[in-house]
């Protein structure tokens, strides 16, 4: 009852031996990469329909903005800025932990926590200059929306790499974990890319109408 | 250089790696390494799908079950005119609660809970992939239900219907909390059911056994692959939506406030954004049991294997463009609501193939008249009969004349329940002796059919009557002089024999546990990789994952050539190993280790909920509550030394 119909008892020497495949993989092959796709089709989707719902918002406004001028470009602009060059310690970061050199792990960590701190600060300033409070009306409501959703992932993506660059300097460490930090930066290239259209419909579309 | 060496613990000795066949030392290991802790500490930290998968079956079904109440205590409120039994203001929440427990409750997570105890099983796995996660989602899943029903108790439940449209569920209108409630049950649901996808998808796509390419997974698995696709890009919307609700209501956001540039029908283009997809997420799964179902009990493979798996993801892609058929009494465009009516009727062409290929395999099988089959019989008659009504409901004027009336009641649970819910009675009467090893009693079965049949004919088709004669959805009484009464009545009596027919299932279901007859490891003769496992199945599945070469592997082992290989060999007995192999052919990849049980999702959960809570009274709670959320999570991920000492050991072997 117990025995699995397809374990035929002569079959001793017709089996398909694993014993000597890797424990780790990179990329497309590994759970990891599919966990953090998945995550990603989620949340993309939602940035979408938070577009979508800004601009259904702006064409069904006799004026758009509706009641205040359109946020000021100065710290979105220097944030994009900022975003966009924090790729490239994260990709440094991303090759590092395919190489396994834990000195250029660690030393990538520091730098895209770094950005981090950087780019976190100025959101504060970008959240000042948006020129419209969320209830003021339903502009500002999408607007606060889009710029808290996309820092909210700001947040919870440096929570994560903090994470991980404690865990690279402690230990206890395997293969499977480099795996994490190549995930993790994966997840970061999609936190920035997802940031340039929000950049253009925060910044450009109110002062395109 | 500082190599990850330097930071890796000394190597534990090597677990040893299973035989083909498993010998009784190997089978022993695996039992002792995969099944989930003792103890009371030990009941919070369990992580295997299968029992992570009846306790979501158990409460799925619980919550049926007051959903079931809710409704009888309706029908008794309108069984005849001017009643006085239930006030509005009760009967406002009762529909509410039966609504959302019925669709957030009970329909999409029975599927997600019922096929991570499948999935695996089907694909040859000895777990689902991200087992701690699939246990936070059935923790979440849990508290959510809770507390919507604790609200209710405290005369808190939502009021709004199940849509909750604006501006009636909006600050204005709806003081309070009901709505707020309702609007975080979504979240935790929502939630649940995302990172349920995310665990069947990853599942199918990466732990196949060797052999079971993408053309060779089942049927049922497909359509759940393609259901939780369908989660990934349906539900954001709902979520997103209720948020914008939530805030409009608590902290003075305007999204739904046309004095102030918002837009009420932006709740409903996002609401039924989800809506409409959620149907087929309900109607999906049950085209994959009857997938299941109707080859074992005919004998043979099924008709049009292509073409089934190519029309489930052609109704997928369509189910998004549908939604706007709920919205026909709105000021939208004319134009605009015609392609809408196209789309509506387009969905019917990949729902027809599949019943064209299910009557070809059942045409030419040797039928096997069994209880499951019952509730696929009776799928093909209750289906027909809401597929009719939804064609005449996807026409614009038709719709005007009937749209809000019991008639789009009668439709939309002729639709449910048969498109999902007999399909569900089905299965579990098809796969009770997997879960448990014994099968139900077949005379209470088919007294559970007929009552359940029956009941729902009489509760139901009276409905399309009475909207025709102009009853209203929702309306907690009506007069003696509309004329009404007889029907109502008879909708009632229905309503009584349904849940007469529940309680024989529930029944059927507490008794077989112990008394019904010992079902063997494949009581039906089916030919996929579930039956090739013992019932129950042990803690690890399989003790030696099995190698593809068909669609029915069960069926093709008889007559196969004695010289290729019939199951993997050298996966640890003493750590969680699993085999990953390639999303198309699956082709054995590498060895994952796979974690230990812990109390931490459950934990996370918790601390996930008063988060949840919380916010509907402060909207600080949300900065608080993330605190407690972020160190459970960490301390979730964080890896235990002789967990990685073992770990580090299986590498150093490849």
């Amino acid at each position: 009852m117990n025995r699995s119909r397809l374990g035929s008892p002569q079959a001793e020497s017709l089996a398909l031996d694993a014993s000597g495949l890797p424990t780790h993989a990179f990329g497309h092959r590994n759970l990891m990469w599919w966990g953090t796709l998945g995550l990603i089709a989620i949340e993309g989707t939602i940035f979408a329909l938070t577009v979508v719902s800004y601009f259904y918002l702006q064409v069904h406004a006799p004026k758009w903005p509706p009641n205040t001028p359109p946020p000021s470009l100065l710290w979105g602009t220097l944030n994009t800025a900022v975003l966009s060059a924090s790729l490239w310690p994260n990709h440094l970061l991303k090759k590092a932990a395919e190489h396994g050199d834990l000195a250029r792990i660690r030393r990538n960590f520091i730098a895209c926590l770094a950005f981090s701190l950087v780019f976190l600060a100025i959101r504060v300033f970008e959240f000042r200059a948006l020129n419209v409070r969320w209830d003021n009306d339903a502009y500002g409501s999408v607007v606060w929306l889009l710029l808290g959703l996309h820092t909210v992932h700001l947040i919870t993506d440096t929570y994560d790499t903090a994470v991980l660059a404690v865990l690279m300097f402690k230990g206890p460490l395997e293969s499977q974990r480099l795996v994490d930090v190549s995930e993790n930066a994966m997840y970061w290239y999609f936190v920035v890319a997802a940031w340039l259209p929000i950049y253009a419909v925060l910044y450009l579309a109110p002062r395109s109408w | 250089m500082i190599q990850v060496q330097d930071l890796e613990p000394a190597p534990a000795p090597r677990p040893p790696g299973n035989a083909v066949p498993p010998t009784q030392a190997d089978r022993d290991a695996l039992e002792h390494t995969w099944r989930d802790p003792q103890g009371f500490v030990g009941w919070f930290s369990a992580i295997n799908h299968k029992t992570i998968s009846k306790r979501f079956l158990l409460t799925t079904f619980g919550f049926f079950v007051a959903g079931g109440l809710i409704a009888v205590a309706m029908r008794l409120q309108l069984m005849r005119p001017a009643n006085g039994l239930i006030g509005p203001d009760l009967y406002n929440q009762l529909f509410s609660m039966h609504g959302t427990t019925m669709m957030f409750l009970f329909a999409v997570p029975v599927m997600q809970a019922i096929s991570i105890y499948l999935i695996p099983l089907m694909v040859g796995a000895r777990s689902v992939a991200f087992p701690r996660m699939n246990a936070y989602a059935y923790w979440v899943f849990l508290f959510g239900g809770l507390m919507l029903y604790a609200a209710f108790l405290l005369n808190i439940g939502p009021d709004a219907g199940w849509f909750s449209y604006v501006p009636l569920a909006g600050p204005e209108y709806a003081p309070g909390k009901r709505v707020d409630f309702w609007a975080q049950l979504v979240t935790f649901t929502e939630l649940s059911a995302l990172l349920e996808a995310i665990v069947i998808i990853t599942t199918v796509f990466k732990l196949r056994a060797p052999g079971m390419a993408l053309n060779r997974i089942p049927l049922f698995v497909w359509a759940m692959l393609v259901t939780a696709f369908m989660v990934l890009f349906a539900m954001p919307s709902v979520m997103l939506a209720s948020t914008g609700l939530i805030m409009d209501r608590l902290v003075g956001t305007h999204f739904y406030n046309p004095a102030q540039n918002g837009d009420a029908l932006l709740w409903q283009h996002l609401f039924w954004f989800f809506g409409h997809p959620e149907v087929y997420l309900i109607f999906i799964p049950g085209l994959g049991f009857l997938s299941a179902i109707i080859p074992t009990f005919a004998r043979r493979p099924i008709f049009g294997y292509t073409a089934m798996v190519l029309s489930l993801i052609a109704t997928a892609f369509l189910s998004f463009g549908l939604w706007v058929h709920h919205m026909f009494a709105t000021n939208l465009p004319e134009v605009g609501k015609s392609f809408f009516t196209a789309a509506s009727m387009l969905i019917a062409v990949p729902s027809a193939v599949q019943i064209f290929c299910w009557i070809a395999t059942l045409w030419t099988g040797r039928l096997n008249l069994k209880l499951p089959m019952l509730f696929v019989l009776a799928f093909f008659f209750i289906l027909v009969l809401g597929g009719l009504t939804g064609v005449i409901l996807a026409s614009v004027p038709l719709d005007l004349q009937v749209h809000d009336t019991y008639f789009v009641v009668a439709h939309l649970h002729y639709v449910l329940l048969g498109g999902a819910v007999f399909p569900l009675a089905g299965a579990v009467y098809y796969w009770y002796p997997k879960f448990t090893g014994r099968l139900m009693n077949e005379r209470l079965g088919r007294w559970n059919f007929w009552l359940f049949f029956i009941g729902f004919n009489l509760a139901f088709f009276p409905m399309h009557l009475l909207g025709l004669k102009g009853m209203t959805r929702r309306v907690y009484t009506y007069p003696a002089e509309m004329g009404w009464g007889m029907l109502n009545f008879t909708a009632t009596m229905g309503a009584l024999l349904i849940g007469a027919s529940v309680m024989l299932f529930a029944i059927n279901l507490w008794r077989s546990r112990t008394r019904g007859q010992p079902a063997g490891p494949d009581p039906w003769g089916g030919g996929t990789l579930e039956w090739a496992t013992a019932s129950p199945p042990s803690a690890v599945n399989f003790e030696a994952i099995p190698v593809v070469y068909g669609r029915d592997p069960v069926w093709e082992t008889a007559d196969h050539p004695p010289s290729r290989p019939e199951a993997v060999a050298g996966l640890a007995t003493t750590a969680r190993e699993q085999l990953v192999t390639s999303v198309l052919d699956a082709q054995p990849d590498h060895r994952q280790q796979f974690p230990q049980p812990t109390p931490w999702p459950f934990i996370s959960a918790g601390a996930t909920s008063a988060l949840f809570i919380g916010s509907i009274f402060t909207p600080w709670a949300v900065v608080w509550g993330a605190v407690p959320v972020a160190i459970a999570l960490t301390i979730w991920f964080w890896p235990r030394h002789d967990e990685t000492a073992v770990n580090v050991a299986l590498e150093k072997s490849a």
